[in-house]
């Protein structure tokens, strides 16, 4: 066989069972634009800025659990996929960034669009390549695959020289597609003593974050709590793992958790954590964090435990493979005293949803919009003050329905994220919460959700300020509302009217139900406009660094 | 008790990895006193010998060259390395 070095690339990618590449072509990367146009099985969505592709590829992976791929050009092309490459890095999503680059003899000189990609993105990835010679893509790309969707996945930048995409090479054979590795041995001794610790709790709690969702595990997590009569809580990352409704699942802890979710923690004499990373908008004030609580880490990547917080036991290794190990050992019990306290207080300090029936107001639209949308529905936010209200409110009933930016809060994630879901899911309804503010950080994909007529919902609730920011500035900052603001208006209406994008605007109207009905009843992209005011806050909140059972707002009864 | 510990690694030889491992230590707030790297293995492979400072995240600083996919082994001498020791004569 002879191929070039840019036919080599798209053919592995097509044996590793890509169907949809996302990017922008550009001097450096047109040879693999050549190839790609080539290819039966890939189809090529071409986006309007760099990092829409890079998060439509994240939407695909968030959704698939599959690595999903994306192309730029270099210099500016390879700049622009930065901020969806570092996201994906602190989420541990499986994506492959292949940029082109100028050819290998130019590396050095400053030429016309070069820029060190590879230098750029070694603190954002898992692993990055400068590939060299076109013999080893043969080895480069499985490679890539096999390490993004292995062990804690992550983030690959393949950077790969003009020169090398044009040489031809012949060979004989194939290599295998790159697949994920099996997780670490076990060591037996860990478990037991994981689950002995459990066994003689009194009050336990699950600690559940996206780790538990990557190992595709929630079945046998839920059969973990209900074997124990474990009550859990959930990470950001999280939602979804429980369905929202099972009388154990006590919602999102941290920062903007319900004041029964945070109150339970400082009462737990034990917390099995699965998959999270102790973020500090999780545990807030890390010394405070569980005051009464051992700790049993259970995470892939060796690196977490201990990391944060000193666990009392650790467990590596595959969620998957501990649970099965696990589950056996854990006795059933019903720890009645401890149900009972923390029904409690969940009666006592619910989660208040202010004006939760109005199908207008920043809550209601939320809740509205998922009982039309149907248990099915995939939901990818933006960041910011409807990011934490839809993580509060939502009723999530499974994994991978939910796709937000965790670690890196990443405004302008959550449209060309829907659009990745809807590509990756075509059946399903997919909604984007968004804000004035986030919207504008990738506005600019609209028109590519237009061109693929992609079934994504987008609900922007426009209190035509940075609500959350304001929010701090609020609470923490003396009212003094700098630069939060935006002194004028714009018509996102007529903007994404613009677009081609079939809009919906709640201003002046008389039933914004049948509204929203209306939307999403029909096929394709939808805009849907909701004006709210900017002082309506997120609550409770816990100020930041302090521990989280300092909560603001949010009381039953005042 | 020695305050300072020298970790050995095996890494793979190519222009990049360097990077990777300095990136690694300096994004992570914690300094390198000295270094050393020569190649083995006719030159695909490398052994960088690392001095550091015994600070109280030095664990995770390990686990985290361990991740590294250029990292093909570490060791840890805390008794120092006698590479070390050689090479403060070119400083006195």
């Amino acid at each position: 066989m002879k191929f070039s070095g840019a036919e080599i690339i798209v053919k592995l990618l097509e044996r590793q069972g890509i169907t949809t590449i996302a990017g922008i072509p550009g001097g450096a990367n047109l040879p693999m634009y050549d190839a790609l146009g080539q290819s039966e099985k890939i189809k090529h969505i071409l986006t309007r800025h760099e990092q829409g592709a890079g998060f439509i590829a994240q939407g695909m992976a968030r959704v698939s659990g599959q690595p999903a791929v994306f192309f730029a050009t270099s210099g500016p092309g390879a700049t622009n996929t930065l901020t969806a490459i570092a996201d994906a890095k602190l989420d541990s999503i499986p994506v492959i960034c292949i940029t082109g680059q100028v050819p290998l003899s130019m590396i050095g000189t400053d030429a016309f669009q070069e820029v060190d990609t590879y230098g750029l993105s070694v603190p954002i990835t898992k692993h990055n390549y400068l590939v060299r010679s076109v013999e080893e893509l043969l080895h480069v790309i499985p490679n890539a695959f096999r390490l993004a969707a292995s062990g804690r996945p992550g983030p690959v930048v393949i950077d790969v020289p003009k020169d090398v995409q044009t040489a031809i090479l012949e060979f004989d054979e194939w290599p295998a597609p790159g697949r994920r590795d099996p997780g670490p041995e076990l060591i037996p001794a860990e478990v037991e003593r994981a689950a002995a610790m459990i066994n003689a709790a009194e009050k336990p709690l699950l600690y559940l974050g996206g780790g538990v969702i990557q190992s595709g595990t929630s079945g046998d997590v839920l059969a973990l709590a209900e074997k124990g009569n474990i009550p859990t809580v959930l990470t950001l990352m999280g939602l979804g793992i429980l369905p929202h409704d099972h009388p154990l699942n006590l919602g999102m802890l941290g920062m903007h958790g319900a004041r029964y979710t945070n109150m339970a923690m400082e009462e737990c004499d034990l917390l099995i954590a699965a998959g999270v990373r102790f973020d500090d908008r999780a545990t807030g004030k890390v010394a405070e964090f569980c005051p009464n609580a051992k700790i049993v880490h259970i995470d892939i990547d060796p690196s977490e435990l201990d990391k944060i917080k000193t666990a009392t036991a650790s467990v590596t290794g595959d969620i998957a493979d501990i649970l099965n190990m696990l589950l056996p050992l854990v006795d059933r019990q019903a720890r009645a005293d401890w149900m009972e306290r923390v029904a409690s207080l969940k009666a006592a300090c619910p989660m208040i949803v202010p004006d939760a029936d109005n199908p207008a107001s920043p809550y209601g639209v939320i809740l509205r919009a998922a009982e039309l949308a149907g248990n099915d529905a995939i939901v990818a936010t933006d960041v910011g003050q409807h990011q934490m209200r839809t993580a509060q409110v939502y009723p999530f009933e499974q994994p991978r329905q939910w796709l937000t930016s965790g670690g890196l809060g990443t405004m302008g994630f959550g449209m060309p994220a829907a659009i990745g879901a809807a590509l990756a899911a075509p059946d399903k309804t997919v909604l984007c919460f968004t804000g004035d503010g986030s919207i504008m950080m990738n506005i600019q994909d609209l028109a590519t959700a237009m061109e693929n007529n992609v079934n994504i919902k987008i609900i922007l609730t426009n209190n035509n300020a940075l609500g959350l920011v304001r929010q701090q500035q609020d609470l923490f900052y003396g009212k003094r509302y700098y630069a939060s603001d935006y002194a004028r208006r714009v018509d996102f209406v007529k903007i994404a009217e613009g677009f081609g994008i079939a809009t919906y605007d709640f201003e002046q109207c008389e039933d914004p139900a049948a509204l929203l009905a209306e939307a999403m009843a029909t096929p394709g992209p939808a805009f849907i406009h909701v004006p709210i005011s900017p002082d309506e806050p997120v609550y409770p909140m816990v100020p930041p660094g302090a521990a989280n059972c300092e909560m603001i707002g949010g009381e039953a009864n005042v | 008790m020695c305050k300072q510990t020298v970790l050995e690694l095996r890494v793979n030889n190519h222009p990049g990895v360097m990077s990777h491992i300095c990136g690694l230590f300096a994004r992570r707030a914690y300094n390198v006193e000295g270094i050393a790297c020569m190649p083995v293995n006719g030159g695909t492979t490398s052994k960088i010998w690392l001095l550091v400072n015994k600070e109280s995240n030095l664990d995770q600083m390990v686990k985290q060259v361990d991740k590294l996919e250029d990292v093909l082994e570490v060791e840890r001498h805390d008794n120092g390395h006698e590479v070390f020791s050689k090479m403060t004569e070119f400083v006195q």
